[in-house]
């Protein structure tokens, strides 16, 4: 057999089986480091807490059962992101969930403008301003965005991805994510400035 | 300067592209060239930097207690002698 080449000596396979385990070790705890930025993602993309974190240990059981799908030196965040907006679609579907509304939105100074009216022309050169909006009123106002919007102006916004990265984890074209994107604030600011702005 | 004056109105309209430095060097001359001369856009520029700093914080939320030591748990079988 030994003339064929296709068995490895013990040692040598003993060695790669230690030096892969050392790898998935690495890959585990970098993953888990990045688990609160993941679950501040996970926590804007669904409506309760519980979901979130049963979205994230459905993301992280995936993750390390297929952790040698993962390219090391690319973004694991990214990466990680991939996997729970394809998890949470996949519930989606599963809840059934209406199809969103294409809603009109207003112009891009349309929230400044009102608060303008407000609070006084003056007033917008002061960062204070916008303490005005309740911070319960910003979380209502991102869950009610229909979710595909959503999902891209909590990428960006909150979880500071590139348009680029944004596109990869959601599987549509960057002119996608740049006008959901522009959208999806405008639909915001109309929402905040309908329920937080008395 | 209002929001009816059309070069109001072109700022508005590069004013995410802006925040997002995603604008070509010719609509950033245009923008900032606008904002040196209007109050109006520039407090509204302003206003929206604000805003989205604003918004990240409001809406970030803290990984919950406990959940860090479920994920741990999820990790593969810890191979002998590493």
């Amino acid at each position: 057999m030994s003339e064929s080449g296709a068995v490895e000596p013990e040692a040598e396979a003993g060695r790669r089986i230690a030096t892969e385990a050392r790898e998935r070790v690495r890959f585990e705890e970098e993953a888990l480091e990045l688990a609160d930025q993941v679950y501040r993602v996970a926590r804007r993309m669904v409506s309760t807490r519980e979901e979130a974190e049963e979205l994230v240990q459905d993301t992280y059981a995936r993750a390390f059962r297929s952790w040698t799908s993962f390219t090391p030196g690319t973004n694991m965040r990214a990466w990680l992101l991939r996997i729970l907006t394809n998890l949470n679609t996949d519930r989606g579907r599963k809840l059934q969930r209406t199809p969103d509304l294409q809603p009109l939105e207003e112009s891009d100074y349309y929230l400044a403008n009102k608060v303008a009216a407000s609070e006084g022309e003056q007033a917008l050169d002061q960062e204070r301003v916008v303490e005005r909006l309740s911070q319960g009123g910003v979380v209502d106002a991102l869950a009610a965005l229909p979710h595909d919007f959503r999902d891209v102006v909590v990428l960006v916004d909150l979880g500071e991805f590139s348009y680029a990265d944004a596109a990869q984890i959601l599987d549509v074209p960057i002119g996608t994510v740049m006008s959901r994107l522009h959208r999806g604030r405008r639909i915001l600011k109309q929402k905040l400035a309908e329920e937080t702005l008395t | 300067m209002t929001a009816h004056d059309p070069d109001c109105e072109k700022c508005e309209e590069l004013l995410q592209g802006y925040l997002d430095r995603d604008l070509t060097q010719t609509e950033v001359v245009i923008a900032e060239g606008h904002l040196d001369r209007c109050d109006y856009c520039r407090r509204r520029y302003r206003f929206e930097e604000h805003l989205r700093r604003y918004i990240r914080v409001s809406a970030s939320e803290r990984m919950p207690a406990g959940l860090l030591a479920k994920l741990s748990e999820l990790r593969g079988p810890t191979a002998d002698g590493l």
